[in-house]
C-alpha cells in the first residue's frame, strides 16, 4: 500500500507538467512503466505455468518422441504431422481405439452432466421450501462434493467388488434382482459404474449453483404467477426456469468439460487399463503415452481434444448468447 | 518514488527467483555422471516384502552398515510396483532421479533403449568384484543381447505351485500334480462348497503375461521372433493362452471373482485357505505375513504339459527378478558403484535374500547352506534348469501391457460365462500386436 500511495500524489503532481516538454520523460516512462513491472512476476509465472507447458506440449506432438528419445526428448526425430495422421486414422488399430474412446466418453458425459444436473436442479428446488432439517440436508447432499476424490472413488472399489462388494450384497443377495453377483469393475457393467461414481460425485455441485441462482429470483414473480392461476409446473417452466438460464449456461459449460477430462475417477476406479466400455478419453491418452511410451501420439491426441474441447466451448457459447439476445430483444 | 522502485525491483527479482528455482536444479546431462557430491546417494528399492514398511525395516539396518563402512549416506525411497515404472520414466525424461534404483529384471532390455541407465561394460563389472560373481541365468535378464548390461541382478524369483496340503489331504490327493491335465482333475476334486482349486490376479497385466509367456512357451511358441519382431497371433500362442483362460472359462477351478484381482487379494485367499493352490513367485515371506505357517502348505514345480520341467517346452517358469541399476547422470558415480558392490556382496545377499525369501543370483551366496531348504531348492532348481527369460526387446514393456490387457479381457469374459474361444482369444491377442509401436 504504502508503494501506491506516493506513486498517486505524484501522478497528480507531474500531470499538468507532462504536456510541457520532453524533460519530463523519463519520469513519464517511469511512471506508465510501473504497472507493467508490476505485473511482471505474474506475467512470467503465468508463462512459466500455463503457456510454456502448452507449447511444449504442441511441439511435442510433431515428434517422434518414443522410449529412444526420452532422456533427451530434443534429439527426438520431428516426424511432422505423423503423429496426427496416425491417431485420425480410424481404419487402423490406433485410430479405431481412440474413436471408440472418444464416443464413450462423449456418451458418458452427455449421461453424466444431463443426470448431475436434473439430480442437482431438483433437489434444489425442493429444497427452496423451509422445513424442519433443511440445512442438514443441504449439507449432506453438499458430502460427495466436500470429499477427496481418492478416498471418495475407492470406497466406490469396494462396494463395486464382485465378491463382499456392498453393490451385490443388496442387489443380488438382498433384493435378488440378478440371478447371480454381476461384476461392476470389469466388462460391459463398469460403464454403468463409472456413470453411478461420476453422478454422485458431480451432481452436489449442480446442486450448490442451482441453489445460489434460485436465491436471486423476485419471490414477487411466483406471487404474481400464482395470482394468474399458473400451478407448480407452470411456474417452474415459465419462471424458475428462464431466470436460471445464465446460471445453467456456465453451470452446463463447466460440468461438461470437468467430465469430459475427468480422469482421477477412471484412474482409481480401474487402474492403468481402463475396460473397454470404459475407455474415457484421458486415461487413453495416459495409456498411449505412458503405458506404450510414445508420448509423440499421446501429445497429439491431447491436442486434437483441446481443438475438440475448444470447438465445443466456443460453439456453445456462441449457441447460448445468441439465443438469450434474441429473447431479449 | 523511492519506495515503489524498490518495490518493482524486489517484484522482478522474486519472480526471477522463482522463475529459476522452477526450472532449475538440474545436474549434470552430460551421461558419464560425476562425483560432485560423493558424500550421499538415493536409492529407489522396488517393494519387495509385504508393505512398503516391512522394506524400510529390512534395508535400513543394512544402508545404516553401508554408511558406517563408507561415510555414505543413502537415502532410501520404497517405490510401490504400481508406480515404479512411470517415477523411472519421469526421471530418466527430467535427468532427476535417484543415483541408485531397482527395476523389474523384464524391463532391462526397454529401460536399457532409452539409454538413461549406466551400461555395466568391463570395467564397471570389475568394480564391483567381476561379472563372473552372477549366476548365468540372472544374467540373462539384464538387457538385450549383444549389449552391455543394463542392470545388474540383485534378487531371482521363480514361479512355484504353492498348495495347502490340509485341503489337498482332505480330498485325498496324495501328491500335488505335475502336470496340467493333473492339475484340472486334482482342481475339479477340490473345487467345491465356497473353495476353489486354484488363485489368479486377472486383472493385473503383469502377472497374466508371466504365465502367458510360459504356457505360450509351453506349445512351442515365443512373443517375439529371432529378429525382436512382435508374433502374438501364432496358433501355439493361442492355444497357450486359451489353456490358461481355460481353467476359469471349462475348467471352472478359479472363482470368477479372481478376474477383478490385482492387489494380491490371490495371496490372500491362499493364506486363509479359500483356495487351494496359488501360482506365485517367492511366496513364502508374504504368506507367512498373512499368518499361514509354513507348514501348513508345500511347494511343488509350477506343472508343465507332459514328463518333467526342463528346456523349450518344458519351462514352467519366467527367469524373475529384481535389478540393481545406476542412473547415468547420478552425480556420486563411485559412491553408487561402492554401493552396488555392496548389495551384492556374500554377506549382504544372504541377509536380504533371506529377509525377502528370494534366491541370490550370486553364485557364493546362493551355494550358502540357508538356500538349501526344500522350498528354495525347487525356486533354485526352476531357476537352474527350466525357467525362460523374458523377451529382452526394446519393446517389453509396451508387450507387457498390450498382452497383459488382452488377457485380462479374456479373463473378463469368462468370468461374465461368455464363451472363450480359439477366435476370440486369437482377436484379442490380434488386438494386442496392433497396438504395439510399429517402428
Amino acid at each position: 500500500m504504502t508503494t501506491t500511495v506516493p506513486a498517486k500524489a505524484e501522478v497528480r503532481e507531474n500531470s499538468p507538467g507532462t504536456a510541457d516538454g520532453p524533460r519530463r520523460r523519463p519520469g513519464r516512462i517511469r511512471r506508465i512503466g510501473l504497472p507493467y513491472l508490476l505485473l511482471l512476476p505474474a506475467l512470467l509465472l503465468e508463462l512459466l505455468v500455463h503457456l510454456v507447458p502448452m507449447v511444449i506440449g504442441i511441439a511435442m506432438s510433431f515428434k517422434e518422441l518414443t522410449q529412444f528419445y526420452i532422456r533427451d526428448w530434443t534429439t527426438a526425430p520431428w516426424n511432422g504431422l505423423d503423429n496426427y495422421r496416425m491417431s485420425v486414422d480410424f481404419n487402423a488399430p490406433v485410430g479405431e481405439a481412440l474413436l471408440h474412446s472418444f464416443l464413450v466418453t462423449v456418451a458418458f458425459t452427455l449421461l453424466s452432466v444431463g443426470l448431475c444436473w436434473l439430480i442437482g436442479t431438483a433437489a434444489a428446488i425442493y429444497m427452496q421450501d423451509t422445513f424442519r432439517g433443511r440445512g442438514l440436508l443441504r449439507a449432506l447432499f453438499l458430502v460427495p462434493y466436500a470429499l477427496p476424490v481418492y478416498t471418495a472413488v475407492i470406497t466406490w472399489v469396494f462396494m463395486f467388488q464382485h465378491d463382499n462388494g456392498l453393490v451385490n450384497h443388496v442387489l443380488h443377495d438382498q433384493l435378488g434382482i440378478t440371478d447371480k453377483p454381476s461384476f461392476w469393475l470389469i466388462g460391459d457393467n463398469s460403464f454403468i459404474a463409472l456413470l453411478t461414481v461420476s453422478v454422485w460425485k458431480g451432481w452436489p455441485f449442480a446442486f450448490l449453483i442451482v441453489m445460489a441462482g434460485l436465491q436471486n429470483i423476485p419471490k414477487e414473480l411466483y406471487e404474481a404467477a400464482a395470482l394468474d392461476g399458473a400451478g407448480m409446473w407452470q411456474q417452474l417452466r415459465r419462471i424458475t426456469l428462464p431466470s436460471l438460464r445464465p446460471v445453467n449456461q456456465v453451470l452446463v459449460l463447466v460440468l461438461f468439460l470437468w467430465t469430459f477430462n475427468d480422469f482421477n475417477t477412471p484412474y482409481v476406479l480401474f487402474g492403468k487399463t481402463a475396460p473397454e466400455a470404459a475407455d474415457l478419453i484421458s486415461v487413453h491418452i495416459y495409456q498411449a503415452s505412458f503405458v506404450t511410451w510414445n508420448f509423440g501420439t499421446g501429445s497429439a491426441m491431447s491436442v486434437l481434444l483441446l481443438l475438440f474441447l475448444l470447438l465445443v466451448t466456443g460453439g456453445y457459447l456462441w449457441l447460448t448468447s445468441r439465443g438469450r439476445r434474441t429473447a431479449d430483444a | 518514488m523511492r519506495t515503489s522502485r524498490a518495490a518493482a525491483v524486489a517484484a522482478v527479482t522474486m519472480s526471477l527467483a522463482l522463475a529459476a528455482t522452477a526450472c532449475g536444479g538440474g545436474s549434470s546431462t552430460d551421461g558419464g555422471g560425476s562425483n560432485d557430491s560423493p558424500k550421499t546417494l538415493t536409492y529407489w528399492a522396488s517393494n519387495q516384502g509385504a508393505s512398503i514398511e516391512v522394506d524400510k525395516k529390512v534395508l535400513q539396518p543394512e544402508l545404516d552398515k553401508f554408511e558406517k563402512q563408507t561415510g555414505i549416506e543413502v537415502k532410501l525411497e520404497v517405490v510401490p510396483w504400481s508406480d515404479l515404472l512411470n517415477r523411472i520414466l519421469t526421471a530418466t525424461t527430467s535427468g532427476q532421479g535417484p543415483d541408485v534404483l531397482n527395476i523389474g529384471n523384464t524391463w532391462s532390455a526397454s529401460l536399457q533403449a532409452t539409454g538413461a541407465l549406466l551400461p555395466w561394460d568391463e570395467k564397471n563389472f570389475t568394480a564391483i568384484g567381476g561379472k563372473d560373481r552372477f549366476v548365468d541365468s540372472a544374467l540373462g535378464s539384464t538387457g538385450a543381447e549383444g549389449q552391455d548390461p543394463a542392470a545388474v541382478p540383485l534378487y531371482s524369483m521363480a514361479y512355484a505351485l504353492y498348495y495347502n496340503k490340509k485341503m489337498f489331504a482332505d480330498a485325498g490327493i496324495s501328491k500335488p500334480p505335475a502336470t496340467w491335465e493333473e492339475l484340472v482333475a486334482d482342481g475339479k476334486k477340490l473345487s467345491k462348497d465356497g473353495k476353489w482349486a486354484l488363485g489368479v490376479e486377472g486383472s493385473n497385466p503383469s502377472e497374466n503375461i508371466h504365465h502367458a509367456v510360459v504356457f505360450a512357451k509351453q506349445h512351442g511358441a515365443d512373443f517375439f521372433t529371432a529378429d525382436g519382431k512382435p508374433d502374438f497371433t501364432s496358433d501355439e500362442a493361442v492355444e497357450g493362452v486359451k489353456q490358461f483362460v481355460d481353467l476359469m472359462a471349462k475348467d471352472k477351478i478359479i472363482a470368477p471373482g479372481n478376474a477383478e484381482y490385482a492387489q494380491n487379494q490371490s495371496v490372500s485367499d491362499f493364506a486363509k485357505g479359500k483356495t487351494a493352490m496359488l501360482l506365485w513367485q517367492s511366496a513364502s515371506a508374504n504368506l507367512k505375513s498373512q499368518g499361514m505357517s509354513e507348514d501348513a502348505y508345500g511347494i511343488a514345480p509350477v506343472p508343465v504339459q507332459s514328463g518333467a520341467p526342463g528346456a523349450d517346452t518344458g519351462v514352467n517358469s519366467m527367469v524373475m527378478g529384481i535389478n540393481m541399476a545406476v542412473f547415468k547422470n547420478t552425480d556420486n558415480i563411485d559412491g553408487a558403484k561402492q554401493f552396488v558392490k555392496f548389495m551384492t556382496s556374500d554377506a549382504e545377499q544372504k541377509i536380504l535374500n533371506t529377509a525377502y525369501s528370494t534366491i541370490p543370483p550370486v553364485s557364493g551366496a546362493q551355494s550358502d547352506a540357508s538356500f538349501n531348504t526344500p522350498a528354495n531348492a525347487v525356486l533354485k532348481d526352476t531357476l537352474a534348469k527350466s525357467a525362460v527369460a523374458a523377451p529382452q526387446v526394446a519393446d517389453e514393456s509396451q508387450f507387457e501391457t498390450a498382452v497383459g490387457t488382452a488377457v485380462k479381457e479374456l479373463w473378463a469374459d469368462a468370468a461374465a460365462g461368455r464363451p472363450v474361444t480359439t477366435d476370440s482369444v486369437k482377436a484379442a491377442l490380434e488386438k494386442a500386436q496392433q497396438q504395439m509401436p510399429t517402428k
